[in-house]
């Protein structure tokens, strides 16, 4: 069943890298939907699928990886099944993204005005040169001086500075969806908190959904209306922010949430137990059982469904087997 | 520091780099030679010959002298008279260095084109047939010695082909064209010699190609590493996720960057077209400059090494000076 | 329930490690038979070749490659498959020595800038740089002249040349070395000048420089081939690989092998090196190590 009027719904998505170790499987069917203009927050452990997702996506999974199964509908469109030049019309128009090393990310031989004029032109047909009245615009509204980061390198740039180039240039061609992979990973706390208020204003402003991946509760607090919980490549928990906070159900969210220390909390922090699994032999069935506290004979066998436990409460856990409608895997 | 600053402190060590080598040739030739003049005439010469020649050669005069002579000399681009030719020797550089140019320039140019080539399709379609053709290429091109290569190809194209003619820049009978820059190539076009001009790059083209063999197959395997290297960074992921055609990534955001290294290599394969040079030059009695210094150090030309061995180091310290030049314009980050 | 820890030996590991990298790359094991067979041929040269290599014989000369001379006889006679056996440890002599020599040169200068610094580094940095002002054939070939052509000035010729390579590399090692800590405890507990840098600074560059020094293993071949071609090297009749191959040149329309057989061999070893060299640089590539 596909829900309808959704701005990106992911199905059973699956990806693997062929690797000398041999096939990593890095998304085991994952799940994943947004509405327009709606603030998602994906999270979990390094090394979930967070990334994978967000570039499958976006079909920029290069060799050795590929997508081997599952679907992407975005806009009433199956990414999965366009050909490169049609994915090219969509990638930089319709949705962007934005990375989590600014300075890295952009490339430092070209001047600073005219990779972002590169997305406007793009989307306008027009040429690099005619678009810097537009340049100096999305400059001045990411916070910036134009006068002085026009013709800048990036090398000359701040971190912070640098993803506000990013952002300018994600979303210099309006698009409906954002997908910002750990944005404020790389920079210090204050310019974090100074790059998520930008990301909130503009999307204000433009009505863009967001993507955002992170390993970060308390940027997800703050920032998101939905949670999507990740773990070892496939989605475990989706719900309301206030919701996941308040009730979380799955033993692995409870683990993240317990873990993370708060204002206010005057328990001890707990550790989950053991460590993230080897994606080349994945455990069967359920890949958190090894480390689960509930876990019983059947999550060793088969993989639990991800079903909706109370309106809008998304769960993949046999704990709450039977209290369910199912949600089936188009 | 700025580029002005760079450039200054650059030509600054050049100079200094230049007395030095200045002192090396004066060295090879004056300090090492046990019996300079004996080298030359044999041990049965009789003493008014040993004398005489001595004091053509101005060894009759203390060492301090002979080298205040030298460096003085060379500053003023006199390098005395070659024992062989009898012509001054600044001249008969002057006369052959332009032959070497013309090579090592067509050589270079052929080189660029063809290794940049080979190295892009290599890295854009890798492990496929042209990317395994030109690895294959390239690592038999960097070990094949210039000089036998050249023996090859002249034994296929000249003597069993005849496609190519086999020696010199112009055929028997041909004139010269006029001489503005001494080369053919480009002196042939000035003039309207059109004639003159396709014999001229006919009778340039095996050796060309054979002396930039080497630079070929070098400039084909870095830019190839090179682009590898660059297509995995992160900014060639934000590109594609702006949605930009693949051409688009790899002519306007990847080739730039890949060139840096190929730059630096173009330097140092210039460096290595000189000495090619004088082997080609060899096999193909091409009759540039290193013919010259080669068929000096044969005969114990003093004058004619000396001046010659100045004046290649000389020219391989400007490349190599335009190769820093040409780096810090293409990348920002080196103006330091 | 108690863990037993695995006591790890990271210099087996990592030595297993290598092995491993070095048989996966096919590229690297080409390279490592062409020197192995390289090596071999050196080492029992006398007791391959069938002919003696000096020896004339002008009924025979001019004689096309057959199952009694391999690779055909040049203008005196001599049998040409015995002088390129021959002529392979007259190779190895020259990379062996070569390398020695300008390995030491170079070490010894490069640690003494890097440890000491300052004026000294820049004064020997200068002299290094002029002697790369030159391309490293035409000094070589300077040198060469001078001293007078033959085998023993050709190793020296190419020393010359050489060292400054060995030289910036121990500079680059020594300069990271001299400021760790435990340098300054030597120095505090009474160590002189003289003992750091032979006894900690020194072995320290060692590896790269050995590293460096099996890639130009071809290129000194070359080198000394082209010294040979010119004239400028090694005298006949001592059947070096580059003086046969320029030996042929007046007879190449119709005694072709007299030149191809001696360069195919320059070629052959020369790839061997590159290969294995290739394959060492990119097995010490730290990140293509995974």
């Amino acid at each position: 069943m596909e829900l309808k009027g959704k701005l990106l719904d992911v199905s059973n998505l699956k990806v693997s890298f062929y690797t000398y170790r041999g096939v990593v499987q890095a998304l085991n069917g994952v799940d994943l939907w947004m509405d327009s203009g709606e603030r998602l927050g994906v999270v979990g452990e390094t090394g979930c699928g967070k990334s994978v997702t967000s570039l499958a996506v976006m079909r920029l999974i290069e060799q050795p990886g590929e997508i081997q199964e599952g679907k992407v509908i975005f806009n009433g469109t199956n990414l999965v099944e366009l050909t490169e030049e049609k994915m090219n019309r969509v990638r930089g128009a319709e949705m962007s993204m934005i990375f989590q090393e600014p300075r890295s990310s952009l490339n430092p031989v070209m001047k600073v005005g005219y990779q972002i004029g590169e997305s406007i032109a793009k989307s306008k047909k027009l040429k690099i040169k005619h678009t810097y009245p537009e340049v100096k615009e999305i400059l001045r509204l990411v916070g910036l001086d134009p006068e002085r980061v026009m013709n800048s390198y990036p090398h000359e740039l701040s971190g912070g500075m640098s993803q506000r180039v990013m952002i300018g240039m994600g979303l210099a061609s309006h698009p409906k969806l954002l997908i910002a992979d750990e944005p404020t990973s790389a920079l210090d706390v204050t310019i974090q908190a100074q790059i998520l208020e930008l990301l909130d204003e503009l999307a204000r402003k433009m009505g863009n959904a967001v993507m955002l991946i992170t390993h970060d509760m308390g940027v997800v607090a703050e920032f998101c209306d939905k949670v999507l919980v990740m773990y070892a490549g496939n989605s475990v928990e989706y719900a309301s922010t206030a919701r996941l906070f308040e009730k979380p159900l799955h033993p692995y969210t409870g683990g993240l949430l317990q873990a993370v220390p708060r204002v206010g909390r005057t328990d001890e922090l707990k550790a989950i137990k053991g460590t993230v699994p080897d994606l080349v032999n994945p455990p069967s069935g359920c890949r958190f059982h090894p480390r689960c506290p509930h876990s019983m004979d059947i999550c060793k066998v088969e993989r639990p469904p991800f079903v909706e436990i109370e309106p809008d409460h998304y769960v993949a856990c046999y704990l709450f087997e039977g209290k369910s409608e199912v949600r089936e895997d188009a | 520091m700025n580029f002005g600053q760079f450039l200054l402190r650059r030509l600054f060590l050049m100079v200094i780099v230049l007395f030095g080598v200045a002192c090396i040739v004066f060295f090879i030739a004056n300090v090492i030679p046990a019996d300079p003049v004996g080298a030359i005439l044999g041990g049965n010469a009789p003493p008014e010959a040993v004398d005489r020649l001595k004091a053509k050669l101005g060894y009759d005069q203390p060492l301090a002298i002979r080298f205040v002579n030298f460096i003085t000399g060379a500053v003023r681009g006199d390098f005395g008279v070659s024992l062989k030719t009898s012509n001054p020797v600044m001249k008969d550089i002057m006369n052959y260095f332009p032959a070497t140019m013309e090579l090592a320039l067509v050589a270079i140019i052929i080189s660029i084109f063809l290794g940049i080539t080979l190295g892009i399709l290599s890295a854009v379609h890798r492990n496929k047939a042209i990317d395994q053709f030109s690895r294959v290429f390239s690592i038999l091109g960097v070990s094949m010695p210039v000089f036998w290569i050249g023996l090859l190809l002249l034994l296929v194209f000249y003597f069993k082909l005849g496609w190519l003619p086999g020696s010199g820049r112009l055929g028997f009978f041909t004139n010269p064209p006029p001489r503005v820059t001494g080369m053919y190539l480009i002196d042939s076009i000035i003039a309207g010699q059109w004639d003159t001009f396709k014999e001229a790059l006919m009778h340039i083209l095996l050796p060309a190609f054979v002396l930039g063999y080497n630079a070929t197959a070098s400039i084909a395997r870095i830019t190839r590493a090179s682009m590898l290297d660059v297509l995995r960074q992160d900014y060639i992921r934000t590109a594609k996720s702006k949605g930009l055609r693949k051409n688009v990534v790899i002519y306007r955001h990847a080739l730039r960057n890949s060139l840096i290294p190929t730059v630096t290599i173009i330097g140092l394969v210039f460096g290595g077209l000189l000495e090619g040079a004088v082997l080609t030059e060899t096999v193909f009695s091409w009759p540039g400059l290193g013919r010259y210094i080669t068929t000096g150090m044969l005969f114990l030309d003093y004058p004619a090494i000396m001046g010659g061995t100045l004046y290649i180091a000389l020219i391989y310290s400007i490349a190599n000076l335009i190769v820093d030049i040409l780096y810090a314009l293409l990348d920002p980050r080196m103006r330091m | 329930m108690e863990k037993t820890v695995k006591v790890s030996k990271p210099f087996m590991d990592d030595l297993k490690h290598t092995v491993f990298l070095w048989r996966k790359s096919r590229l690297t094991m080409i390279g490592s038979a062409i020197i192995l067979i390289f090596l071999l041929m050196a080492a029992f040269a006398p007791l391959i070749a069938p002919f003696d290599p000096v020896q004339q014989n002008l009924q025979n000369k001019l004689q096309a490659p057959s199952w009694q001379h391999l690779f055909g006889t040049d203008q005196f006679g001599r049998d040409i498959f015995s002088r390129v056996i021959i002529g392979s440890r007259i190779a190895l002599w020259i990379i062996f020595l070569v390398s020695v020599i300008s390995g030491s040169i170079g070490i010894i200068v490069g640690v003494t800038a890097g440890y000491f610094g300052g004026i000294v580094d820049e004064v020997l940095m200068r002299i290094t740089d002029m002697f790369l002002a030159f391309p490293s054939l035409v000094l070589a070939m300077a040198f060469a002249a001078m001293l007078g052509p033959n085998l023993t000035n050709t190793i020296i010729a190419i020393s010359v040349v050489t060292w400054t390579t060995y030289a910036r590399l121990s500079r680059a090692e020594a300069t990271k070395v001299k400021s760790q800590p435990y340098i300054e405890a030597i120095r505090a507990a009474g160590g002189g000048n003289l003992r750091i840098m032979f006894l900690h600074v020194l072995p320290m560059c060692i590896s790269p420089v050995l590293v460096q020094l099996t890639l130009r293993m071809g290129t000194i071949i070359l080198t000394a081939a082209s010294l040979g071609f010119l004239g400028l090297g090694v005298q006949p009749p001592t059947p070096e690989w580059g003086a046969m191959v320029s030996d042929g040149r007046n007879y190449l329309i119709d005694q072709w092998w007299i030149s191809t057989f001696p360069g195919i061999f320059i070629a052959f070893v020369v790839l061997g090196f590159n290969l294995l060299g290739d394959g060492i640089r990119d097995m010490l590539d730290p990140r293509l190590r995974r």
